[in-house]
């Protein structure tokens, strides 16, 4: 899988990424690359750091150093890591959809207003087209008949497929789920994991943080698995997986089963 | 419908209103609601406890909302003044801070001659703008404390769901943050105007002519003690009643599910 990506631009890439929050040392250089039409998965146990190196990407967290680049567009950063260009971080995080562990769904507006409210009131893109895209987005992710629903009238698992919705109708060259499956019932962890899988199937460029090492396995074309702020190893998911070489991903792995 | 509302209970409940009100028709005396003189007046004096209330809540909302926000998320130096002033508002009688006011303000501004010389003279000399302006401050007072910790409440996701999609910050809180803050507020904000339509009879004592000061100038006149006083009690029952339909209107506008 990796074979067949090399070659194809970068679509985000990180590079020697530090992260503190005040003595904490979370992130402690962690680098990756993800190329068009790769899902990188980053696995690692609770405080390794990969909901954080994340949210980082698109400066949710404000990396303490390191370099972020997007599309091959370094993101200006001053000495001590902080943004350097808010219309730059904003153009960026428009290009990058992320989906959250909690959904966090506008709960004042309706499914459809979701999905619309970026691109018709930030992108300026025309309300038919917007709510034309959105439908169908919505039909494709189950949700055709919810359109006029509000999010607190929803199941977990609907609401997430809703997000996904509604990041997808930015159209965004990249993206990044943040456990999207770990507030779900378990019953609901299915319809979640299949949606997220067709977009992989269809080529999209993700960068998945997840505890189902099953589905990370399959849809993955790249792990790299974090333990303590550092990548302790990296590969092709059947490697990853099957061959596991450091201890600590064995016994990581072994805890997870 | 109708006959899920017609139980007993409610038929013994309005029995017993109809009866009050029969009562209080024939045995009391309101000959001097024919007379027109007070008819006008009492409209007069209806439409400016009105006009007040809508006037300074309005201000007073537009007010709070930036009190709200220094509180909630501003820097040290607008949250503190913002906190100062609505303790100072919120600890000091309104009957007091109109008085300040109007025999502050108002007798301060006719010694300088360039306030006294200006356009605004004519305006400034009479009773209301203190009158609106003392009532603005105190729902800006009340309110601003209401608003902070209604922003405080919007859950943390929902702001970082705008931020990570790339919405500029002050959309986010065009779009996301004030009205999840407003909806939130609203039960609050309901209950804030009913308590200002009653602190408005206030504005009576500055020489504002409100309905009270209407009614208690009926009494004066006639002699008749009681009556206008039950027809003051309506009508401010009737403006809270419209006030808490309005709200309730407002607020049934985005279903809510209590978890």
């Amino acid at each position: 899988m990796a074979d067949t990506a090399t070659g194809k631009p970068e679509a985000i890439r990180v590079d020697e990424l530090h992260k503190s929050f005040g003595a904490h040392h979370v992130l402690k250089g962690v680098s990756l690359t993800a190329r068009e039409g790769d899902v990188v998965a980053i696995i690692g146990g609770s405080g390794s750091g990969k909901s954080t190196m994340l949210r980082c990407i698109n400066f949710l967290e404000t990396p303490s150093s390191g370099q972020i680049t997007i599309a091959g567009e370094p993101v200006e950063m001053r000495a001590d890591g902080t943004p350097a260009n808010r219309k730059q971080i904003e153009r960026i995080r428009q290009s990058l959809g992320m989906v959250f562990q909690s959904f966090n769904l506008w709960t004042h507006r309706t499914v459809l207003e979701n999905l619309i409210e970026v691109p018709v009131h930030v992108l300026k893109t025309p309300k038919d087209e917007a709510i034309a895209r959105a439908r169908k987005l919505l039909a494709r992710v189950g949700l055709a008949e919810k359109e006029g629903a509000y999010p607190a009238f929803m199941s977990g698992g609907q609401q997430q497929r809703a997000a996904i919705a509604r990041a997808l109708c930015m159209e965004p060259k990249a993206m990044l789920f943040d456990e999207p499956t770990s507030a779900l019932d378990p019953e609901l962890v299915g319809e979640v994991l299949q949606v997220i899988r067709g977009l992989a199937d269809e080529g999209r460029t993700m960068i998945l943080v997840t505890h189902e090492m099953k589905f990370a396995r399959e849809v993955a074309s790249h792990v790299i698995y974090l333990h303590n702020g550092l990548i302790e190893e990296q590969g092709p998911p059947d490697q990853l997986f099957g061959a596991p070489k450091s201890d600590r991903l064995k016994q990581f792995l072994k805890s997870v089963a | 419908m109708m006959q899920g509302f017609w139980v007993p209970r409610r038929i013994v409940m309005a029995a017993i209103a109809l009866l009050l009100v029969g009562w209080c028709a024939v045995s009391l005396n309101w000959t001097w609601l024919a007379t027109p003189k007070y008819q006008v007046l009492i409209l007069q004096g209806i439409w400016t406890t009105i006009w007040i209330l809508v006037v300074t809540m309005v201000l007073g909302m537009l007010l709070a909302i930036p009190l709200g926000l220094a509180q909630a998320a501003g820097p040290w130096w607008l949250s503190g003044p913002s906190s100062a002033f609505c303790g100072l508002i919120r600890g000091t009688p309104l009957l007091l801070q109109l008085w300040l006011l109007y025999y502050g303000l108002g007798s301060l501004f006719p010694s300088i001659p360039w306030i006294r010389g200006s356009d605004l003279w004519p305006i400034l000399r009479q009773a209301w703008p203190y009158a609106v302006l003392a009532l603005t401050l105190s729902v800006a007072g009340y309110s601003g404390e209401v608003m902070r910790g209604a922003f405080k409440g919007v859950p943390h996701g929902q702001l970082e769901a705008a931020k990570a999609m790339g919405m500029p910050r002050l959309t986010a809180f065009r779009r996301i943050w004030l009205p999840q803050a407003m909806q939130r507020v609203l039960p609050t904000l309901g209950g804030e105007t009913v308590l200002t339509l009653k602190a408005t009879p206030l504005v009576a004592t500055i020489t504002v002519v409100d309905i009270y000061a209407v009614s208690s100038r009926i009494r004066q006149d006639t002699f008749i003690v009681y009556e206008p006083l039950l027809l003051l009690a309506v009508v401010y029952m009737a403006i809270a009643g419209l006030i808490v339909l309005l709200f309730r209107w407002l607020e049934s506008r985005v279903p809510q599910k209590t978890a």
